[in-house]
């Protein structure tokens, strides 16, 4: 199956050096019917991305309320986006439409805050599209890593339990997480 | 102190500024488009007072407004003191009618919240009040010396203003009234009129916490005074008037006398005591003499008093 | 929350004329619980009305029905019919569920059975006080949780006036009950905050654009709008 052209947005340049040592942890929200399906695939298809990212699987980004992006923040997380169907093709029709206002929103309170909006995203890609998959886990770990770590970040808390304490009984089992990390390019975030 | 040093040049501030006890008046407009009212009044206070007030609806009662009747009486020899209060107009009229005024040559303005409107004639009006005094005094002064509007615009010919408010040392909270005043000289008052007084044991002790405060040279503070007429006005101003502190041995002693020109010049006889006693008080520049609907007392009572004649200052 | 009265019952036969079917609409929240225009209150309004035409000899059909809120659409879609077969619809809500009313079943003679009369707060039981008027500004923080511009009879935002006596107002309310200054208040709490200093800081004019002075309001929550 044909890949569709895949959209990515583009990040503006740095003022700040970026630090090498400088890990971020990212916390992704990937729906069962393509987000994860894709990871998957990556997985399987042996292409690389960061092993920064740490997912929490969920039906439907649909599922995803404001409060759980912000939890994640909160708890210190470097980066948050959610991944869900293509817009037009979401399982549950819209989910992924209420997703994207919401993420819109979440990205309002950061900038109230004095945080960058960019830190929280949402990317859309169909199950089959597993370079899209990586291909957006290592730019948006990049644009982590130019924007340097969350102002709230600190020791003994972990983003990752957090978020899915936040999602409560939202969340889906890890089941594949650990062949979707199976393709490490640096050392573990941990 | 030349012309430049005055904020308006107007006769109430060179008195004021000279050092000299100063004595301002009051006069009520008519309730009908009567210019010869205030004429009259102004014929009959000319020569005796500095300046006088002219007051804005007073009691939300609708009169004669204040520019018009303080432009006639300025025409018949007497300075005016316009009043402008919060009841009656947004900012915008506000600063309207102090331009206005300005060009027809008032140059003192009294800063006023105003009477609510349930006091009136017309309680069934909307009040405005888009600003409080304090609000318009500052209003005024940034008028006055940035020649600005409120809204930031500039101007190019500023009102020439001499920034008067009121202040009561009877209300309550009584320990919050010198620190009032203290804002309201922050806002930019030039002078203020004290509400009428009659317990002169607590205005000394207000004097007290404001020359305590500093706040006697930094403005110019004239003691109201009002001649009782009768009895039964003192009675009425001690029940029924808001912020109103008449001591009743003051009623017994206008009591005493026979209703009618006996107790009048009891009355009369008061006020010059009054005022006498109020021109010791360290801090007090002047008198404001509230001679309601009985201006024809002032004359007597000024003389009386010793404060004649008024001072020519150029 | 918000509260209303009920008209004086000549007014609301006024506003009946000689229509045949009347249906008091009642509303199940606000004026429910400050005990004006509830389900409960309806019912007695339409009792009140079939006596008054029995009295007058008149054949009059008054029935009575209540919205759980007569300012949602999806809640008058329950009472539709009832108010499709009235000739006229004497609601009891507050200004807003009778507009709704007007609105959804437009040209539908609506009319308003209560004057809405203020946001209040229950201060003890059957008592309330008017404590906001939406003025869409609000700065009560600074004055120790007490709102200068509804609860001064002046709104001073520098209070408080000359008229100050005692803890009262110079002004009195309808029935000549005692008012208390809210800048005395003001006082009191900020002294028992510890932050009397609040009481002495200039307080600039208010915006007044944000208030219904400025024209109609319109809030819109972008995130929550339906895709």
């Amino acid at each position: 199956m044909a890949e569709p052209e895949a959209t990515v947005e583009t990040v503006e340049a740095p003022t700040k050096p970026v630090d090498p040592d400088f890990e971020p942890e990212i916390i992704v929200f990937a729906c069962h019917y393509c987000a994860y399906a894709a990871a998957d695939l990556a997985g399987s298809m042996r292409l690389q991305y960061p092993s920064n990212i740490r997912m929490i699987k969920l039906p439907c980004t649909g599922k995803l309320e404001v409060i759980h992006l912000l939890r994640a923040i909160e708890a210190g997380a470097d980066g948050v986006y959610a991944a869900g169907c293509l817009e037009g093709e979401c399982h549950y029709l819209k989910g992924n439409l209420w997703a994207r206002k919401r993420v819109n929103h979440v990205k309002e309170l950061l900038a109230e805050l004095g945080i960058e909006p960019e830190r929280v995203e949402i990317y859309n890609m169909s199950s089959a599209m597993g370079a899209k998959f990586a291909e957006v886990a290592t730019e948006f770990t990049q644009r982590i890593k130019e924007l340097g770590p969350n102002p709230v970040r600190r020791e003994g808390v972990s983003p990752h339990a957090a978020a899915r304490e936040a999602l409560g009984g939202v969340a889906m089992p890890d089941e594949t997480e650990s062949s979707a990390a199976a393709t490490v390019e640096e050392g573990s975030a941990e | 102190m030349t012309a430049t040093e005055y904020k308006a040049g107007s006769n109430l501030e060179k008195v004021l500024a000279s050092g000299a006890f100063a004595v301002t008046g009051e006069c009520g407009p008519p309730k009908s488009a009567d210019g010869g009212v205030i004429e009259e009044k102004a014929k009959i206070l000319k020569g005796y007072v500095d300046a006088v007030n002219i007051t804005d609806n007073q009691t939300a009662v609708v009169r004669v407004c204040s520019m018009a009747s303080g432009y006639v009486a300025q025409q018949n020899g007497v300075e005016a003191i316009m009043q402008m209060t919060c009841r009656d107009r947004n900012r915008l009229a506000m600063q309207a009618d102090i331009l206005g005024a300005s060009t027809l040559g008032i140059k003192n303005i009294l800063c006023l919240t105003g009477d609510h409107m349930s006091f009136g004639n017309h309680p069934q009006a909307k009040g405005v009040h888009d600003l409080d005094a304090i609000n318009l005094i500052k209003m005024y002064k940034d008028m006055r010396d940035e020649k600005k509007f409120q809204c930031g615009d500039e101007m190019a010919v500023a009102p020439e203003l001499y920034i008067g408010c009121a202040e009561n040392p009877f209300a309550d909270p009584f320990e919050l009234r010198a620190l009032r005043l203290k804002k309201k000289i922050e806002a930019g008052a030039d002078f203020i009129q004290t509400q009428c007084i009659f317990n002169i044991p607590k205005f000394k002790q207000w004097m007290e916490e404001v020359r305590a405060l500093g706040l006697h040279k930094e403005v110019k503070i004239l003691a109201g005074i009002t001649p009782i007429k009768g009895a039964g006005m003192a009675n009425y101003m001690k029940k029924f008037v808001p912020g109103m502190d008449v001591p009743q041995e003051i009623i017994d002693r206008i009591a005493a006398q026979e209703k009618g020109a006996p107790q009048q010049a009891e009355g009369k006889k008061l006020a010059v005591e009054m005022i006498k006693e109020l021109a010791e008080v360290e801090g007090v520049a002047g008198v404001h003499i509230m001679a309601v609907e009985w201006e024809v007392a002032v004359p007597e009572i000024v003389e009386a008093a010793g404060l004649m004649p008024r001072p020519a200052v150029a | 929350m918000i509260t209303a009265e009920r008209k004086p019952f000549d007014e609301i036969i006024a506003l009946v004329g000689d229509k045949k079917k009347v249906l008091v609409a009642g509303c199940d929240t606000c004026v429910a619980i400050c005990l004006t225009g509830g389900e409960k209150e309806a019912e007695i309004l339409a009792s009140e009305l079939r006596i008054k035409a029995e009295q007058e000899g008149r054949a009059v059909e008054v029935e009575h029905t209540a919205a759980i809120r007569q300012c949602e659409w999806e809640y008058l879609d329950m009472i539709a019919e009832k108010v499709e077969a009235a000739d006229v619809v004497l609601s009891m809500a507050c200004g807003i569920g009778i507009q709704s009313l007007a609105e959804k079943f437009a040209p539908k003679l609506v009319m308003p059975a209560v004057n809405t009369n203020m946001l209040g707060m229950p201060q003890e039981h059957a008592v309330w006080l008017e404590r906001c008027v939406a003025c869409g500004e609000c700065r009560i923080g600074l004055t120790g949780g007490i709102c200068p511009v509804v609860r001064c009879s002046k709104s001073l935002m520098n209070g408080p006036c000359g008229g100050s006596h005692d803890g009262l107002c110079e002004v009195t309310g309808p029935d000549k009950e005692e008012i208390e200054c809210a800048w005395a208040l003001i006082w009191e709490r900020l002294k028992a905050q510890g932050r009397e200093e609040l009481m002495f800081t200039d307080r600039p004019p208010k915006d007044w654009s944000k208030s219904s002075s400025g024209g109609p309001r319109k809030m819109v929550r972008e995130e929550a709008k339906p895709v």
